[in-house]
């Protein structure tokens, strides 16, 4: 009887809903897209606005193509400039959050104020944000105008320049030796551990992997042509502005995090004749690390989908500041294929679910360990 | 007590009945026609109210340059099995290569018929708006992409003249550049670049050669085409470095502003330089067709269909009707900045440059635009916009001729 509660019987009632609503709307979505990117649906014209569309399965060449065909070579880029992006946002985001949460662990004069002028940003939406950059950023506009520079020479959204470009001819190769680095790593790590199956399977691996490239690897193309891709400096300035957004946000969980911090372990590192640089690095950071973690995960997924931002910025149609979610939006309801719209989505899904899936795993496992 | 809330129910019964009667006499009009172009629209309904005063129009408009936002919304809507009662749809392929073919349209033939208009339009018009026998849609109003707006004080200034071919141009670039002038043609973003290329792909292969792109007989890698990108190249060096981050508007102002000498821009150009920035046409500013393209009309024009399974057949007819009228083009065009598609239009409503233009309109050769959805589909106007952008930074002629002609070929051109 107990089973049957009342208790349990209206919380069943209460989650139903949003557990119907979630399993349609997201899971059974995310399963029809995947299937659609698996189709022909829009490679041809005439059925992909039919009112009964012949729609064929053609297992995974949109992927094909999207990676390898001379037509693609856009997306090759957006995905490069999505992880230089993605990391130089972090990399901004953490680093200025966590400067603006040290400031303010002080404790300033006015402190509530600057708090609210750090985080104020987060509360406009991409789309604003992205206008009012885009008017300071322009050729003729704000910056230029302030810091008496160049127009001709400091396109900050214009710029057409490419740096640390790489052929994509050599991706299986890249790929190889990194992965075959990071099993000997993990060799060396067994090694340490004394573990000896581990070490001789990924040093085995790592061997296969080092051997591949150096032999084979070379000769692999996936074009015809070799094909550079590289970091676009006309990025830097959409980079600006996503710190300036989001960079409050960081801050304000570090800031969480250092008000968490016992007043007693920084008097005890004190105690021990730690002066203030290494209480910082040997007590303070490393407590923080959680809260690094958590907030990579976030800006993480919010870089690899941005969309609105750079839409507002630069428009749809510039290749130096396109992001894989722009040419899907293109893809599916401008050029009307919408089979390689599916397929772009479901690869930025895979990339998210890579950040993410990790993130949940050890989230989980945590719990049950407090459990 | 029971007694009122009968009589509440019978009289919200009654309320819904009529509210059901009426609105068996609607029309839904979607369209992206908002802002500087809301009043021409507001003009066409309001013609059409006056002369069915029974229906009531629902103004579906969908904000967004260029029907960026609204195409999506139509798709998605289409998609849905919700059409909208009529829309509108750029003539030529952005209309028969994604809705006609894919067997959403009525024909209108009958239409074209009982209302006499087969004479009314130019054949080129009703040649890009057929396909298979049938015509499908209704044009309302015609642009022209490929006009060369400058100020004649500023050339009179500078010395020169106005370049009649591109060779002339780049001529006139040097001489430009000599004098101070950085960057004397102004290009904007994206689609405004490759209206450039459009106006000189048509003043190099000739209407005819520009045609047969898109029926399929002349292959992008045909020499002639690679050459039309070298001079695009070119072009290309003689035109500003940041144009990607201007609008069409930012460009024009740089002409205005006298930084720049030259600007090919459609001719909505004029309706910005007389209405909002106060010039007199032909002092304040002035043009003349693109290099090369002199007898030629590079068209695009918007117009509206009947989808198939619309919910108030007979009003959209109605409003088809109100559409091709002399009287409704007349009403819509002086105020849009553009020209009648009929060539019996009354002329003393329209500016000192719609004149021109229309007068152009009725002896030049007519060719669709790429760019603006009438020569090419959507699937390969909308892949040339990355080609432009990758050949923008490498001046790869061949490439960009080998990549448009892949794109052809996946976008079914000339099949």
């Amino acid at each position: 009887m107990k089973r049957f509660s009342t208790d349990r019987l209206w919380s069943i009632a209460v989650l139903t809903p949003s557990v119907i609503l979630l399993a349609v709307f997201v899971y059974g979505f995310i399963f029809r897209t995947a299937y659609t990117s698996l189709t022909d649906w829009g490679n041809d014209p005439a059925q992909a606005f039919s009112l009964t569309p012949i729609i064929r399965f053609i297992g995974l060449q949109n992927y094909h193509d999207l990676f390898t065909s001379s037509l693609n070579s856009r997306f090759r880029q957006d995905l490069v400039s999505t992880l230089f992006f993605t990391v130089f946002f972090i990399a901004g985001c953490l680093i200025l959050g966590l400067g603006m949460a040290l400031l303010l662990d002080r404790n300033p004069k006015a402190e509530g104020l600057w708090r609210t002028i750090f985080l104020f940003p987060m509360s406009l939406s991409f789309i604003v944000t992205g206008t009012i950059w885009r008017w300071m950023l322009q050729p003729q506009g704000g910056l230029n105008q302030l810091f008496h520079l160049d127009p001709a020479t400091n396109g900050w959204l214009t710029s057409r320049e490419s740096i640390w470009s790489f052929d994509w001819n050599k991706i299986p190769l890249i790929t190889a030796v990194v992965v075959g680095l990071a099993l000997l790593w993990v060799a060396w790590r067994a090694v340490r551990d004394g573990q000896r199956t581990r070490t001789w399977v990924a040093a085995g691996c790592a061997a296969l992997l080092l051997l591949w490239a150096l032999v084979i690897g070379p000769n692999v193309k996936l074009l015809p042509s070799p094909e550079l891709h590289g970091f676009n400096i006309a990025f830097i300035g959409i980079i600006i502005a996503a710190v300036w957004q989001m960079s409050g946000y960081t801050m304000a969980l570090y800031l969480a995090g250092l008000r968490g911090i016992p007043e007693e372990l920084r008097e005890a590192s004190r105690v021990d004749g730690a002066n203030e640089w290494n209480t910082y690095r040997h007590v303070i950071f490393p407590l923080l690390a959680p809260i690094t973690l958590s907030a990579m995960i976030i800006l993480g997924h919010i870089s690899l989908k941005i969309f609105d931002l750079v839409f507002a910025m630069t428009g749809p149609d510039n290749g130096p500041t396109d992001v894989p979610a722009l040419l899907m939006y293109i893809t599916s309801f401008r050029q009307n294929a919408l089979a390689v719209g599916a397929a772009i989505g479901t690869v930025l899904l895979l990339l998210v679910a890579v950040i993410i899936i990790p993130y949940l795993a050890s989230q989980f496992r945590t719990q049950e360990g407090h459990a | 007590m029971k007694k009122s809330i009968k009589n509440a129910l019978v009289i919200t019964a009654a309320l819904g009945l009529t509210a059901q009667a009426l609105a068996a006499n609607k029309i839904e009009i979607f369209s992206w026609w908002a802002g500087d172009e809301g009043p021409a629209l507001a003009a066409l309904i309001k013609l059409y109210e006056q002369k069915y005063p029974t229906v009531k129009v629902d103004n579906a408009t969908v904000t967004g340059g260029a029907g960026t936002n609204a195409k999506a919304v139509l798709k998605t809507r289409m998609l849905g099995g919700d059409p909208p009662d009529s829309f509108q749809a750029h003539a030529g392929q952005e209309l028969t290569g994604t809705w006609v073919v894919a067997d959403r349209m009525e024909d209108l033939s009958s239409l074209y018929k009982s209302e006499g208009w087969a004479s009314k339009f130019p054949k080129a018009v009703i040649d890009l708006i057929s396909y298979k026998g049938g015509i499908y849609s209704v044009p309302v109003d015609v642009h022209r992409s490929n006009v060369m707006w400058y100020v004649p004080a500023n050339l009179k200034k500078w010395g020169v003249s106005v370049p009649k071919t591109w060779a002339e141009m780049l001529t006139t670039c040097n001489t430009l550049k000599a004098k101070g002038v950085a960057a004397p043609l102004v290009m904007g973003e994206n689609w405004t670049q490759q209206m450039v290329w459009e106006s000189i792909a048509t003043a190099m292969l000739g209407p005819q050669g520009w045609n047969n792109l898109w029926n399929g007989k002349l292959k992008f890698t045909d020499p002639k085409v690679v050459d039309t990108f070298t001079m695009y190249g070119k072009v290309l060096d003689c035109a500003n470095k940041d144009a990607s981050g201007l609008s069409w508007q930012q460009a024009t102002d740089r002409v205005l502003s006298g930084q720049s000498a030259f600007n090919i821009m459609g001719d909505w150009a004029a309706g910005y330089m007389t209405t909002t920035k106060k010039l007199k046409p032909g002092t304040g500013f002035a043009w003349s067709p693109s290099p090369g393209t002199s007898g030629t009309f590079i068209m695009l024009a918007d117009s509206f269909g009947l989808p198939k399974g619309a919910k108030d057949r007979t009003e959209v007819l109605n409003w088809l009707k109100v559409l091709g009228s002399k009287e409704g083009q007349d009403a819509f065009n002086p105020l849009k900045g553009s020209i009648a598609a009929r060539t019996d239009s009354n002329l003393s409503k329209y500016g000192a440059y719609s004149r021109s233009a229309a007068k152009d309109w009725k002896s030049n050769t007519i060719v669709g635009s790429m760019v603006h959805g009438a020569a090419a589909p959507e699937s390969f106007t909308s892949g040339f916009g990355s080609i432009n952008d990758a050949f923008v930074s490498s001046h790869d002629a061949k490439a960009a001729a080998q990549a448009s002609q892949d794109l052809a070929t996946q976008a079914r051109i000339g099949m």
